[in-house]
């Protein structure tokens, strides 16, 4: 059972509290999209073994949604983000370099 | 025969018998003894019969990795199956009875089957039942099940209370032997604050039993200064009776305690307690179980494990046997001699597989007079339900019998494996110690946790340190270790003072003897409670299972109750050397928890009856208790379903709401519904991405149905929206989904559309609502006076706030019913008292109120739509002939772009009609239409479904809705429905719109 650290109300809550809310910073597309793109969008998701970036809400909590990035192989967590981001900041790029040199996810590094 | 000695036992009080009952039979033990000791003492070996062949089997083990002892234990309320006896304490009055045999544990009809085992081989489910095909549902199904299982499920409802306790700790230490204790020393006088956990009721392990001294005194000394040290300790907790149950992610770990199981009459005690901590560290000091060797015969009663023995012995004072044969691999077995023979029994040889035996302890047993002949092994047991006597052969040979031996009892020893359960849980690897014969805890690769750092130290004997002065040294490092990853500084210190006696190597012996032929490897068990064989092994091994995985399966080793405690590494040894493999590279099965099965009710622990969920009441739920109401849960709400008055069924109480609702006057809790705030300058445009309709043109004072669409396009939600100010929405949601819908606005504000000025509040419980409903429901509100409700100041779908019989209401113009009907939304605190006005002025008008069942009837009537009913997370709202809801004018809204996929816009799609069957009778739920021909499987082609099916007291029919494939093309069609007997109803397709399709009767 993780725990993670919520960055908005900064408890350190227990998976119990938690709600799993799937793959990160999708990018939405909508009417006038491609079929590949649309379905990208829907249904493509990464599955790696390793360095992944997940939607969480505080769900018995604050009721905000937050970023984790953490390891799918060991759960070890490299840290905890605001939702209202667009790409991983440098400073959590930066943690998961110093403990996994050379990782990529999608188009990150 | 097995018997209590004069001299006491270590645990037990000779001052305080017990008496109990094991099949039926009064037997005595004393305080302190186990089940099985107790047993033991009165000569009873004879516990049970194997799973597969029913062979007779006894006591094997003391402790947890038992397979064999399992008894059902109480009766009634309190009966539960496949108990270890060596782990269930002795207390007055328990009763026991044997499981698997009938239809008496001395004579077993299933017995049998061992003569059949040549015919039920490995994978002889898999090879046997595959044909005939129908064979299987009407024969082997039933047969299986009749012989599958250990035990019978209780019947009765669980007596016994169970909770749950929440425990945050820097250290847990799992073991309480002189390893966990020595730990917790380090760690509590390092200001940690340590939870030790013990599975037992001792402290110390088996250390007393096994002998040696620790900084100058015996170790039960020892331990018993250790102990009053810890119990000085404020932050160290001491739990015994408390098993390690499972490690789980960033330091979670369960602990099962058994608090009254010992002691079933303690009063209000609950019977277990599941202990969920969370350690920033743990320590895993669980101690090492011995392995049995494998010669034939070993699953007769009187063969145990060399160490169990020794526990009866020096802990009960029992003794299994007058006369033991001790086998073994390794020195700790001469331990059991040297016991034995102090105590005055016969050791009448000891074979040791080894071709040489020149340590102490063999010196020592060779010094009492006792036989110590070395290359030997035991080429098999003789006897039926007891041990009578062994055949000695050469181990190096194919079991020749040199020398016959009488004896009623075998002590073995094939070497310990640690427990590694508790490192290996979440991941930590194991390595092979070719000089010890084990897997061990391998500390380059230990299970980690969130930050990445080791998660769990293992220490003592579970790290492989299997002598006393090894166990304390790596004991006392492993402390230092465990204490600094949980926060702590702690010095390097010195190991205490040590003695105990040096052993010679173990030499690994996986076959006894090395060349045993079929005959006898049939006759080899490995794992005792599936009875599985080292032949059944081989086999699979000959037939292409290489990975262990698929041999555990294949052959069940390791798959039962005891989850392989003692046959896993017997097993993968076996399966190694037929695969001629290293044992590493074969590797073991997987650990996962529980360590020992826990009892379900305490995972459950107080969350079941009233605790099992929150229930929640409106503000009239009283009257509706005071009125007959027959509650439904929705969600976790509670709502009548009806009112039924004296002497009514329900079906009939649904029949009069319903037409007392369309002739006169009806009232709904409608409460429940689902209510949010949604406001703030773009409070419009994020509507108009919500819904599919337009909501930003809305009118303050109007209101407007809308549909929620997922972003794949399908239904989620539907409701009325009410327009309150220029930058205020009302939405209505369904009962059920209040939560669901408020939570996915969040999502997308904070996800999407973090930068749009909106805020959201779920306002569900603030109001009572109450939908006033039928053609009086204007008289009334105008008896009760206050505002303007006539046509012209609050026409359909408008809503105005106001007074009304000295209430402050807001009163909306929609309905659900098809009725002229005003929903009257009050502050919950009025909600009751609005209430009780409306049905006292509404005497006059025969007002009733209506439960849910007359609302849904009335809706389908009027060819409404229910989510959930109609939905079922495919359908979209073009399925439903909703089109004119879905704006046209909008660029976009979620499910917009999915809903114009290929298949979306299939004509083919099945779509909402209403159906009446052609006597009038009431369509069964969920029934499938079919149409012409067969599908590849052979089954009738599917055309649709019924989705909503009522008799309609209105019309006096039935009525049904559902969705049928191009349905709205077909109307007047008979479709044919299939029944599950293989019958078929004709059924007319028609408009779902049953009743009043002009809104002459709500637009008034």
């Amino acid at each position: 059972m993780l725990v993670l650290t919520c960055p908005y109300c900064g408890v350190a809550a227990e998976e119990t509290e938690l709600h799993a809310g799937g793959e990160a910073h999708l990018k939405r597309f909508g009417p006038g999209a491609s079929d590949e793109d649309f379905t990208g969008y829907l249904f493509g998701r990464e599955n790696p073994k390793g360095v992944h970036f997940e939607r969480w809400l505080h769900a018995n909590g604050c009721g905000k949604w937050f970023h984790a990035a953490r390891c799918t192989a060991t759960l070890e967590l490299f840290g905890t983000y605001s939702a209202q981001l667009t790409e991983p900041p440098e400073p959590i790029r930066k943690a998961i370099s110093a403990k996994r040199p050379g990782w990529r996810w999608r188009e990150f590094s | 025969m097995s018997t209590r000695l004069t001299r006491a036992g270590r645990l037990i009080d000779p001052t305080r018998p017990l008496e109990f009952r094991f099949n039926g039979k009064r037997l005595r033990g004393f305080a302190g003894d186990t089940l099985a000791s107790a047993l033991l003492a009165n000569d009873q070996m004879l516990v049970g019969r194997s799973f597969k062949y029913h062979r007779p089997r006894g006591i094997v083990a003391s402790g947890a990795e038992e397979p064999n002892a399992l008894v059902n234990m109480g009766a009634e309320g309190r009966f539960e199956p496949n108990q270890r006896a060596t782990t269930t304490e002795l207390f007055d009055g328990l009763s026991a009875t044997s499981q698997n045999h009938w239809p008496s544990l001395e004579y077993d009809i299933g017995a049998i089957n061992t003569h059949l085992a040549r015919f039920l081989p490995a994978g002889f489910y898999y090879k046997m039942f595959i044909h005939p095909r129908p064979f299987w549902k009407h024969v082997y199904e039933p047969f299986i099940r009749q012989s599958a299982g250990l035990g019978r499920a209780p019947k009765a409802r669980d007596a016994d209370r169970y909770e749950h306790f929440y425990a945050h700790v820097d250290l847990l230490i799992i073991g309480g032997g002189v390893a966990g204790l020595q730990a917790a020393l380090t760690a509590g006088r390092a200001g940690r604050r340590v939870l030790v956990i013990e599975q037992t009721p001792h402290w110390g392990g088996r250390a007393p039993v096994d002998g040696g001294e620790i900084d100058g005194q015996p170790t039960e000394a020892w331990i018993g200064d250790a102990l009053a040290a810890l119990s000085e300790m404020a932050n160290v907790t001491l739990r015994n009776r408390t098993m390690g149950a499972g490690i789980y992610d960033h330091g979670y770990a369960l602990g099962y305690e058994r608090v009254s199981d010992h002691a079933p009459d303690g009063g209000d005690a609950p019977r277990h307690r599941l202990w969920r901590i969370r350690a920033r560290h743990i320590l895993s000091a669980t101690g090492a179980i011995e392995r049995p060797l494998s010669f034939a015969g070993n699953d007769l009663p009187g063969v145990m494990l060399a160490a169990a023995m020794r526990d009866y012995l020096v802990d009960y004072g029992v003794s299994p046997g007058d006369r033991t044969v001790v086998v073994t691999n390794n020195d700790d077995a001469y331990r059991t001699a040297i016991a034995l023979k102090e105590a005055g029994l016969e050791v009448p040889v000891i074979a040791d597989a080894r071709d040489h035996a020149t340590g102490p302890l063999a010196e020592r047993a060779r010094g009492m007079g006792i036989r110590v002949e070395t290359g030997m092994g035991i080429a098999a047991v003789k006897g039926g339900k007891r041990v009578t006597g062994v055949a000695l052969c050469a181990q190096a040979g194919e079991g020749a019998a040199r020398e016959y031996v009488a004896c009623d009892a075998v002590a073995m020893s094939g070497g310990w494996s640690p427990v590694v359960h508790f490192w290996s849980h979440c991941g930590g690897k194991l390595t092979w110690d070719r000089a010890g014969a084990m897997f061990r805890p391998d500390a380059d690769h230990p299970p980690t946790g969130q930050d990445g750092l080791p998660m769990v130290t293992a220490a003592g004997a579970a790290n492989g340190a299997m002598m006393l002065d090894a166990c304390m040294a790596d004991a006392v490092a492993q402390a230092r270790l465990a204490t600094i990853a949980a926060g702590g500084k702690a010095r390097k210190t010195a190991p205490p003072e040590v003695e105990c006696a040096a052993e010679q190597a173990i030499e690994p012996v996986w076959i006894m003897p090395q060349g045993a032929p079929i005959e006898a490897r049939s006759k080899m068990w490995l794992d005792f409670q599936n009875d599985v064989k080292v032949s059944d092994v081989q086999l699979a091994a000959r037939e292409g299972y290489e990975s262990v995985e698929h041999t555990k399966r294949y052959t069940t080793l390791g798959m039962a109750t005891d989850q392989g405690k003692l046959s896993n590494i017997n097993g993968l040894a076996v399966l190694s050397d037929a695969l001629n493999a290293e044992i590493p590279a074969t590797g073991t099965t997987t650990f996962r928890p529980p360590y020992t099965p826990i009892s379900l009710a305490s995972l459950g622990g107080e969350a079941h009856g009233e605790l099992f969920q929150p229930i929640r009441k409106t503000p009239i739920h009283d009257w509706g208790d005071a009125n007959g109401a027959d509650w439904e849960p929705v969600g976790l709400w509670r709502r009548a379903y009806a009112y039924p008055r004296d002497g009514e069924t329900v079906e009939q109480a649904v029949a009069r709401e319903v037409t007392n609702t369309r002739e006169n006057l009806g009232l709904l809790d409608a409460s429940t519904l689902g209510k949010i705030i949604v406001q703030g300058p773009d409070a419009g445009r994020f509507l108009d991405m919500l819904y599919t309709n337009m909501m930003s043109t809305l009118k303050p004072g109007r209101c407007r149905y809308g549909l929620m669409c997922s972003e794949n396009g399908f239904l989620i939600d539907d409701g009325v929206v009410a327009r309150i100010d220029d930058q205020t929405f009302l939405c209505h949601t369904t009962t059920g989904g209040a939560e669901r819908i408020h939570g996915h606005m969040e999502e997308w504000l904070q996800t999407e559309w973090w930068d749009w000025k909106v805020y959201t509040a779920n306002v569900t419980e603030q109001f009572a609502q109450i939908a006033v409903v039928g053609p009086n429901a204007r008289k009334l509100l105008e008896k009760l006076g206050g505002m303007d409700v006539s046509p012209e100041a609050l026409p359909f779908m408008a809503w105005a706030d106001g007074q009304i019989g000295g209430f402050d209401i807001r009163a909306y113009r929609i309905s659900f019913s098809g009725e002229l009907s005003y929903e009257i939304a009050v502050p919950a605190s009025q909600g009751r008292a609005f209430w009780d006005a409306l049905m006292t002025a509404g005497q006059e008008f025969g007002v009733m109120a209506y439960g849910t069942e007359a609302l849904h009837i009335m809706r389908a009537e009027k060819g409404f739509i229910m989510i959930g009913d109609e939905t079922d997370g495919t359908v979209i709202p073009q399925d439903l002939g909703l089109d004119w809801a879905i704006s046209r004018k909008k660029d976009d809204y979620l499910g917009k772009r999915a809903q114009v996929r290929s298949f979306m816009a299939n004509p083919e799609r099945w779509k909402l009609v209403g159906l009446e069957t052609l006597d009038g009778s009431v369509l069964p739920d969920g029934i499938y239409a079919v149409g012409q021909g067969r599908n590849a499987n052979g089954q009738a082609n599917v055309i649709g479904r019924v989705t909503s099916t009522y008799h309609s007291p209105t019309l006096n029919k039935g009525i049904a809705m559902g969705l049928i494939q191009r349905g709205p093309e077909r109307m007047g069609e008979v479709v044919e429905f299939a029944r599950t007997d293989g019958g078929r109803i004709p059924a007319r397709i028609v408009s779902p719109v049953f009743l009043d399709p002009e809104g002459e009767r709500q637009n008034v």
